[in-house]
């Protein structure tokens, strides 16, 4: 019996690569010829990315509106080891047996702007498995689903606001954006830190991967060094002998509207 | 101020529903607690579409206006209030919570949920706030309200129902929801 790729279906868009490509050209030329390229560059995606189709009818077309932070906004919900499980953070021992494709262990720490680690905070991790698969019943690639991952894991930050997972490094998979999408292998990350104005959703990327210029979600952080903060580094301290290899990736949340001297108060209560 | 650059957001996309939904992550309160509510609503797209992929997040003070910092949201205990709920809408675009009214506190502030907005096709989360239904006087004394234009601010303010309140959000165009940033990028 021989594979082949399936014709594309009724819900495959026609747009070729070519053109998002061309699409996401003229949108970096404008922002690099803008007058606040370099004195203010964009940290955050475009809420409004139009070669990422699904953005079209889904930003706000109006300004975010600024807001002082108040009561409850100045703090996060607590999570504790009670809400993760200490074996959560291995994913590649949840299912009974090994699943298949490169083990790694990714590591980082959380941080607020100011550089301090966002301690004993919960981190949630999604990914396809080797494959490009994930355990998701909207996911129709046809490509193998591994009966021993999950792809889902947990672990709460240490006092260093350190995170440590161990997985199977994910695999690129397709996308109906355009025709022949491809979306470079990620692992998707929930952040929490001291205030809930910190809140993040964001992707960790592999270092060097050539699907980064084609994709139109990495591409929707305009400015080359912010979106440069999403790739890991590979890091050989981290890989560990006859076992696993390693990466680091910081995570850096937006500022805490929290004085030190709140921190302090809250430490000696 | 910040030092260090953030690490920027990217949207949740179509597959977190293995992984950040939790049992009971809906219901911050039982059904059966005596002053249970429901803070509901619908989530819209710029045509007007319910959004079937978007995860929802509620986050209060608790009655008294305190801001609950315990452990246990996503291993309900059914006893401890944590303040914090987590819901992905249904195939209607539709997410219920059941939960307490918040309360003033001594601050006296105009209490609201603050809310945080998760989507396929949504690049970075975007964050909000429920108002509890408030007289013009208490709105114009509000901060964030008072700096809004009235039909804007209407947004914000949930809508009585039979179990408590309704809150639907409104990605994009005609009563476009009034999203939040706090300065720091
Ligand atoms: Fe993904």
């Amino acid at each position: 019996m021989t594979h082949s790729a399936p014709p594309p279906g009724p819900d495959s868009a026609s747009t070729s690569q070519a053109d998002v490509d061309a699409e996401m050209a003229a949108i970096t030329a404008a922002y690099d010829a803008s007058a606040t390229v370099a004195s203010d560059p964009e940290t955050q995606p475009r809420l409004n990315y139009p070669p990422y189709r699904s953005s079209l009818l889904r930003h706000p077309t109006k300004d975010l509106h600024h807001a002082d932070p108040e009561g409850i906004e100045l703090r996060a919900p607590v999570f504790g080891h009670r809400d993760v499980g200490r074996l959560e953070s291995d994913l590649t021992i949840q299912d009974g047996g090994e699943p298949i494709g490169e083990r790694m262990v990714v590591t980082g720490r959380v941080l607020d702007g100011d550089g301090r680690p966002v301690r004993h905070q919960l981190v949630e991790v999604w990914q396809a498995n080797s494959a490009g698969r994930y355990i998701h019943k909207r996911d129709q690639h046809p490509a193998p689903i591994d009966p021993h991952f999950t792809g889902v894991g947990r672990t709460l930050t240490d006092d260093e606001g350190r995170y440590t997972f161990t997985t199977i490094k994910p695999g690129p998979y397709p996308w109906k954006n355009h025709l022949n999408a491809w979306r470079p292998a990620h692992i998707h990350f929930s952040l929490f830190g001291t205030d809930f104005t910190q809140r993040l959703v964001t992707q960790m990327y592999f270092p060097g991967d050539p699907l980064f210029a084609l994709d139109p979600i990495y591409q929707s952080i305009v400015d080359p060094a912010a979106r440069a903060r999403l790739v890991a580094t590979y890091d050989h301290s981290v890989t560990q002998h006859e076992w696993a290899t390693g990466y680091s990736w910081d995570i850096v949340l937006t500022g805490s509207h929290r004085t030190p001297f709140e921190d302090v108060e809250e430490e000696i209560a | 101020m910040s030092d260090l650059a953030p690490t920027p957001g990217q949207t949740v996309g179509p597959f977190f529903g293995y992984a950040l939904p939790f049992t009971g992550g809906e219901d911050l309160v039982p059904i059966s607690h005596p002053r249970a509510i429901r803070l509901h609503g619908t989530v819209y797209d710029g045509a007007g579409e319910p959004v079937p992929d978007a995860i929802i997040e509620l986050w209060q003070a608790d009655e008294d206006g305190r801001v609950p910092q315990v452990e246990g949201s996503r291993a309900r205990d059914g006893w401890t209030f944590t303040g914090f709920g987590r819901t992905p809408v249904d195939d209607t675009g539709h997410y219920s919570f059941t939960t307490l009214v918040p309360g003033a506190g001594s601050v006296g502030a105009a209490p609201f949920f603050a809310v945080t907005v998760f989507a396929r096709g949504l690049l970075h989360r975007l964050l909000t706030r429920a108002y509890l239904p408030l007289d013009d006087e208490a709105a114009a004394a509000d901060a964030l309200l008072g700096s809004l234009p009235e039909e804007r601010r209407d947004t914000l303010v949930v809508r009585p129902d039979e179990h408590g309140f309704v809150f639907d959000i409104r990605l994009q165009g005609e009563g476009e929801t009034v999203f939040l940033e706090h300065g720091t990028s």
